[in-house]
């Protein structure tokens, strides 16, 4: 086991917890302020994918392609709200999952008859090669990328919560949604926008991965639940708890999916390790979220007082 | 009103195989008993008790890989396999409510939804019993007495027998001391455990109910067609039993039954019976049969939130 | 055959309750009054069980309950109303009534057996209904009644308990003269057979009905005593100035 594996691993752990941050972060402030399950949040990452790998085909264009994406989905995005979703807020979390759950389908179904069950998403050329970090440490360069990028929203983020306006409005809604509307917030356009935002977020995290994770129909459904997973180590309504649980869930996942496999090998017989070592490593984030609901049950940095 | 429309759909059901008796009418109906077997488990969890539970599947799932993995060792006999199965789900659901049932509200949800993907993946990596390709078995078990559950007769008459039994067990279910007290959890549990209720208890025994219930579907489920795989177990398959619910009506008798019919109905109507106005405009469509689905849900959501059997039910108290 | 010692409760930087001691005899009616943010209705949920305890011991003839579940303490005999009204509000009040009846009289794990094969429930919480003034009223749902009845079956689900001792929050809130009369009228009905502690603002119900009194300001109780002598103390007249009380 050497340094350079591990250093790669906790690479990966970090550039996957970035993306996933992308997603929780949307789901999140949805659920926080609007109080809204939705479900259809993955379909939206995969809606981003999709119209990237289309507009990267149309301009020729990775980077292009991608930009352009980025607000096209959000604009979707938008549309769905302002049409379906708004009609939800006020209901409750079960007609929201039955109503979200029927746009998974319809998405997935219309992404398909566009498009087709799936559409190829290359990285550009000039990022297919390693970059060598430290002496004899070699990482991809488009994964580096995504780290880069992840961070700069991470920070951009950050800056835009903490210090501006609008940013005010939302923490505000986030830890007493009643109160924000009482002081005549208006709520439908910062609802609007704050979905609009959400939905871009998701579509840089599909664009970004779709390289590495294949461009698919039904795609949204694995990445969907891992997302909600963080959100609730995060703590509800926290893009703080979004940002920690995203990494740590990241970490836990790909860290674990690469080791424990060869850690049980090395106490177990190899039939036994091999079929058990996988199993538990793709079930550690859920394992982790337990272990953190027990100690902390609205995760680490609940929004609401 | 509601006894005779109960017994007239019941006199229908057991008429039906001697009236179509083409092997995929009764496969499809066979099918639609066992979901509405297992939408009514849920119904029991979701519907009366109020918990709403995202883990179901891996309740039925766990009934269908036991029962699945008894025969694939050898054991043949229904009465051994089948009993076995349902008490593991019947356990998983002892175990995973315990846990579970400590929390509250969406962390509820999260944490159900958790142990099912848990389960989902470890069944995943099963690779003695299939992995991610599932197990085809050879045969239905055997129940002795006579009875060939391999005729597809047969299993029609033990489907709808066990979703009768289901049906008229939530019924005296619901009008019993427990059913009262659940109802009255649902309603208000802090003052249902102010007033002397054990809570957690009475949740706890509910979960498992519906647990057993549902693992008694995915028996039938595995059995039907001879195969289980692992998605049985994902979180899809607890959004559309859920669905299922919600479609025909939470906390109504018959929710889990009308709900599973509409959906696998408009699931089957959309994607084998052609309508040639739909078919001029957009000659594919058959073949997205779920954009229909999810459309006709967004709609019944949207505009009729009671559900199916709901807006039959002309203002009798839920 | 209530002793409350040294109990305290914080949230977060604020102290709640700090190291009340406070006990109530059998049969006695005691009010427990105080500015608003006193600290009486976490108190009471701290009795009951509603809310865990920081320090302190809560004994009830003569068991420590300090730990038990809420249902545990209603088994035994401590039952309590709720400040903001908290029924069953899609039951009718028949089945209000019966359910606490339930809740006292055998098990629940009982999934077969109809309960309407049980007249007996029903039998007695139709009395109950009549006892708390709601006769006449038993198919009502309960969401359909006016404040003052939902106030009266609100204290009716905690006397359906049939406790030793029933902890009353505020029972009068929102409600006109008549009503209030009717509410002061039940709890001269039901003292004889069980012991009352009662939170109110009321004045005019607190002298009329307590045996003692029992003045909590910040989360301490700072004097106990007679209604009269209470009335007189100057450490209370100084912590109701500003209060609008019916002297």
């Amino acid at each position: 086991m050497s340094w350079v594996l591990i250093l790669e691993q906790t690479l990966n752990g970090l550039q996957f917890g970035l993306m996933l941050f992308l997603l929780a972060a949307g789901l999140t402030l949805v659920f926080g302020i609007m109080d809204m399950i939705n479900l259809a949040h993955g379909s939206l990452y995969m809606l981003g994918a999709f119209l990237a790998a289309a507009l990267v085909q149309a301009t020729g264009s990775f980077v292009l392609g991608v930009l352009l994406a980025v607000p096209a989905t959000a604009v979707l995005g938008m549309l769905l709200e302002m049409s379906v979703l708004r009609a939800l807020y006020a209901r409750d979390h079960l007609s929201q999952v039955l109503a979200t759950f029927a746009l998974i389908l319809i998405l997935n179904e219309a992404v398909r008859i566009v498009w087709g069950p799936d559409v190829p998403l290359t990285m550009p050329a000039a990022l297919s090669g390693p970059v060598e970090l430290l002496p004899g440490l070699f990482y991809p360069a488009y994964r580096l990328l995504i780290i880069g990028v992840g961070a700069a929203v991470a920070l951009l983020l950050y800056v835009l919560v903490a210090h501006t306006r609008v940013g005010m409005l939302v923490r505000a809604g986030a830890s007493n949604r009643e109160m924000a509307l009482a002081m005549g917030v208006d709520v439908r356009r910062l609802f609007t926008l704050l979905f609009g935002v959400g939905t871009g977020l998701c579509a840089v995290a599909g664009a970004l991965l779709g390289p590495l994770l294949a461009v698919q129909v039904g795609m949204g459904e694995n990445i969907l639940i891992l997302a909600f997973v963080v959100i609730v180590i995060g703590g509800i309504g926290s893009i703080r708890g979004a940002l920690v649980g995203a990494v740590l869930v990241g970490l836990v996942d790909t860290i674990g999916r690469a080791f424990l496999p060869l850690f049980f090998g090395l106490f177990f017989q190899p039939r036994v390790a091999s079929a058990a070592g996988p199993a538990i490593a793709s079930v550690l984030a859920y394992v982790l979220m337990v272990a953190v609901l027990y100690y902390r049950p609205r995760g680490l940095f609940p929004a609401r007082g | 009103m509601r006894r005779y429309a109960t017994a007239a759909a019941l006199v229908l059901a057991l008429a039906f195989p001697l009236a179509a008796p083409e092997s995929y009418y009764l496969s499809f109906a066979s099918r639609i008993f066992v979901y509405a077997l297992a939408a009514t488990s849920l119904n029991l969890a979701l519907g009366y008790g109020g918990m709403i539970s995202f883990g179901h599947a891996a309740f039925v799932g766990t009934g269908a890989y036991v029962s699945s993995i008894f025969l694939a060792e050898g054991v043949a006999s229904a009465w051994i396999g089948w009993p076995a199965a349902v008490a593991a789900a019947a356990l998983a659901a002892l175990v995973i409510g315990a846990v579970s049932l400590r929390t509250r509200g969406v962390y509820f949800i999260m944490i159900t939804l958790a142990f099912a993907q848990m389960m989902y993946f470890l069944v995943n990596s099963m690779k003695a019993y299939g992995g991610d390709e599932g197990l085809t078995l050879p045969a239905r078990a055997s129940a002795g007495l006579g009875v060939d559950l391999g005729s597809d007769a047969v299993f029609y008459y033990v489907a709808l027998a066990a979703l009768a039994c289901a049906v008229y067990g939530l019924h005296r279910l619901a009008h019993s001391r427990f059913g009262r007290v659940i109802q009255a959890i649902r309603e208000n549990e802090a003052r249902a455990e102010a007033i002397g209720f054990p809570v957690y208890r009475l949740k706890l025994a509910c979960f498992v109910i519906a647990g057993a219930a549902g693992g008694l579907a995915g028996v039938l489920l595995a059995s039907h067609g001879k195969y289980v795989n692992p998605n049985v177990l994902h979180w899809t398959q607890s959004g559309t039993l859920m669905v299922m619910v919600i479609l025909g009506g939470v906390g109504r008798l018959w929710g889990g039954a009308v709900g599973a019919t509409a959906y696998l109905g408009l699931e089957d109507l959309v994607a084998n019976h052609r309508v040639e106005w739909i078919a001029s405009v957009f000659p594919n469509y058959q073949q997205h049969a779920s954009l229909g689905v999810g459309a006709v849900l967004l709609a019944i959501v949207l505009f009729a939130p009671q559900g199916i059997a709901g807006a039959f039910a002309r203002g009798r108290r839920a | 055959m209530l002793e409350l010692s040294n109990v305290s409760k914080r949230f977060g930087g604020v102290v709640a309750t700090d190291g009340v001691a406070l006990d109530v005899r059998r049969g006695e009616v005691h009010a427990l009054i105080g500015p608003n943010g006193a600290g009486k209705t976490t108190l009471i949920a701290q009795i009951a069980g509603d809310l865990s305890c920081d320090s302190g011991a809560i004994m009830f003839e003569g068991a420590d309950v300090t730990r038990a579940p809420q249902h545990e303490r209603v088994r035994s005999g401590l039952a309590r109303s709720y400040q903001i009204t908290s029924i069953f509000r899609r039951f009718s009040v028949l089945d209000n009534l019966a359910l606490a009846v339930q809740a006292r009289s055998g098990s629940s794990f009982s999934f077969w057996r109809p309960v309407a094969a049980e007249p007996a429930l029903a039998n007695e919480a139709r009395a109950l209904a009549a006892q708390i003034g709601l006769a006449g009223r038993e198919e009502a749902g309960a969401a359909t009644l006016a404040h003052g009845e939902q106030r009266a079956l609100e204290v009716g689900l905690a006397l359906a308990t049939r406790p030793k001792l029933v902890l009353l929050d505020e029972p009068l809130a929102g409600m006109g003269p008549e009503e209030s009369q009717a509410m002061i009228a039940l709890v001269e009905r039901v003292r004889s057979e069980v012991a009352v502690l009662l939170v109110e603002h009321d004045m005019d119900a607190v002298f009329r009905l307590a045996d003692r009194v029992s003045v909590l300001v910040s989360g301490r109780v700072i004097a106990t005593g007679l209604p009269a002598a209470i009335r007189a103390d100057a450490g209370v007249r100084k912590a109701y100035l500003g209060e609008s009380a019916a002297a």
